[in-house]
């Protein structure tokens, strides 16, 4: 039986007298799911929740069909976890610190420090293998708790701000390295970010939480698609015929000003066609874009509508 | 995979049993715990005085050998209860400052790198990481304890025959017993004290406190309010109480064994909940 990568089902979670997460209720099964959310919307507690450190106040959470609250061992097993935080223990060697991961995770001890090699080796450690952690500059120490993350092979690899504090170029490492990681096809991926641009190279799947409540859940995939079949003209010459054709195609079309047109694609149709039937009855196409809805504009939209409900 | 693919692969293959992933940590604490010299040295030093009571009851045995020295002959030694009681008093300080060097750096460094998030992220739960923690001290401390104390028992008995060791076979129990008993408060002490401070020269500095500090107030209460419970706050006399009763020592002890016991076992209690309280994955911040 297939279950859900995560599953939400009515989660409240409090710390304190405080409720940190309201009555969630969502699933995922895609491989890369990015969790988005302005500061203090509950994000590193939902995470926190699923990897078993809070206890769900009311309803539950699962992972791979498993309940956090009961199965919180096999969970950890199967999860591999990037925190926010600088997490080392600082006089230990990469190589020694990540083994010790391994092992813990339930690797045996040989197979481990293979791993440990490898998975450093894989991030862009492996000349630095054998420094000490605490000598590490804030990049490296961000792959290096990548390598201990993946060291062990789980199923399902959460990433906590993994770009916090990256240039430009070891940001794009490790953007690149979670796409290798995600196009394996051997893990899932949650990526939690408040960057909208690293989790819209990396996602397909994206939830916003705000105030402990999820405000909007998107396909980013879909949306793509979507957004491919909406398209934006300027048209110079004599359009009625133009329009007519566009509409016979079965695609729905609106004017604007200044002769611009907004076009939905329809299923069989396919931007090359538009340029055809323009070409056929000798239309100028001055302008065609394709609508840009970004995840800027989604996260936007969602933090002035959200109202807590789905 | 060999590292030059530098691809990522999953792991299917074989996983440890998971009741034994403790003992990785214990693993991984005696590679660093002998990296400094001085305690390495003084590891060593401890096994001086169990050497010193090995040839003490040898020559005990071999009064030929005394004479060549010119000692006088017969037997110098009762090896006995009061014997062992000696010789456990005197290695349980030695193992208490052995603790004060090694404790306190189990448990602080994870806590002040903000390591315990990755330790039980996985399938690591908090009582096996405090297990695990712990085993380092238990291992190491019963080297130079228990350990030694059933070799020159069972030397003695070697010695003696087969009569003395079944006479005197409870001593096994009171060795091994009060070891345990003494190891367990140092053990839970220097961890709740480090998992407390987060900081490794300030948890050594509170052992010591504790111990000696807590054995000048309660002889100050005693003084002050002319009593004898005042001793329930010193741990070595609390420990040294429970000690006299296992070696069958006669002699009239300030608290009742059993006002010991209770003693001893609150505290206990007191630092497995400051353990609970401070070995977490993240902090609530209220």
């Amino acid at each position: 039986m297939n279950h859900p990568v995560i599953e939400l089902r009515n989660l409240s979670v409090r710390l304190g007298s405080r409720e940190v997460l309201r009555d969630l209720s969502c699933s995922f099964s895609g491989t890369t799911i990015g969790l988005l959310g302005p500061n203090g919307a509950g994000k590193s507690t939902l995470i926190n929740t699923l990897l078993g450190f809070w206890t769900p106040a009311a309803g539950s959470a699962h992972i791979f069909g498993s309940d956090v609250r009961t199965e919180a061992k096999k969970i950890r097993s199967l999860v591999g976890y990037m925190p926010e935080n600088d997490a080392f223990i600082h006089n230990m060697s990469a190589v020694s610190f990540i083994r010790l991961m391994a092992e813990l995770s339930g690797l045996p001890s040989e197979m481990a420090l293979e791993r440990a090699h490898e998975s450093l080796f894989y991030v862009g450690l492996g000349e630095a293998r054998y420094r000490k952690l605490g000598s590490y500059s804030l990049g490296m120490k961000q792959l290096a708790k990548l390598a201990q993350a993946i060291a062990h092979g789980p199923k399902l690899l959460i990433l906590d701000e993994p770009t916090n504090g990256l240039d430009p170029p070891a940001r794009q490492r490790m953007i690149r390295l979670v796409r290798e990681m995600r196009d394996s096809g051997q893990m899932h991926i949650l990526l939690c970010s408040h960057l909208l641009r690293d989790v819209e190279e990396t996602c397909e799947e994206v939830v916003i939480l705000k105030q402990g409540r999820v405000v909007h859940y998107s396909n980013l995939a879909d949306e793509r698609r979507s957004n491919r079949r909406f398209l934006e003209l300027e048209l110079e010459g004599t359009i009625d015929g133009f329009v007519d054709a566009a509409r016979g195609l079965g695609c729905e079309c609106a004017p604007g000003a200044f002769h611009r047109w907004k076009l939905v694609l329809a299923d069989n149709v396919e931007v090359a066609d538009i340029y055809r039937i323009a070409a056929e009855r000798n239309i100028q196409l001055r302008r065609l874009n394709f609508r840009r809805d970004t995840l800027e504009d989604i996260f936007l939209k969602a933090m002035e509508t959200g109202n807590g409900g789905l | 995979m060999a590292v030059y693919k530098r691809t990522y692969r999953g792991y299917s293959g074989a996983i440890t049993p998971a009741w034994s992933r403790f003992l990785v940590l214990y693993r991984f604490s005696r590679r660093t715990l002998f990296r400094s010299k001085i305690q390495t040295v003084f590891f060593a030093l401890c096994f001086f005085f169990p050497l010193l009571c090995l040839l003490g009851i040898y020559a005990n045995a071999h009064l030929s050998a005394l004479t060549f020295l010119g000692q006088r002959p017969g037997p110098f030694l009762d090896v006995n209860g009061r014997f062992f009681s000696v010789y456990l008093d005197f290695q349980a300080a030695l193992a208490f400052l052995l603790t004060a060097f090694i404790g306190p750096g189990l448990v602080s460094p994870d806590l002040s790198n903000g390591a315990l998030t990755l330790y039980l992220c996985r399938p690591l739960s908090r009582t096996e990481y405090v297990l695990g923690k712990m085993s380092v001290l238990f291992i190491t401390l019963s080297w130079i304890t228990w350990l030694p104390g059933l070799v020159l028992f069972f030397v003695q008995a070697s010695i003696s025959g087969s009569q003395w060791m079944w006479d005197n076979l409870w001593i096994t129990g009171a060795i091994v017993l009060g070891s345990l008993i003494w190891i367990t408060v140092l053990s839970l002490a220097a961890l709740a004290l480090s998992a407390w401070v987060r900081w490794r020269i300030v948890a050594g500095a509170l052992l010591l406190g504790l111990f000696f500090l807590g054995a000048g107030f309660a002889r100050a209460i005693n003084a002050v309010l002319r009593t004898h419970h005042g001793y329930l706050i010193d741990l070595s006399q609390l420990v040294s109480i429970v000690w006299h009763d296992l070696f069958r020592d006669i002699g009239d002890p300030p608290l009742s064994v059993t006002e010991a016991w209770v003693a001893l076992l609150t505290f206990a209690a007191f630092c497995l909940y400051l353990l609970m309280r401070k070995i977490r994955a993240n902090e609530v911040v209220r």
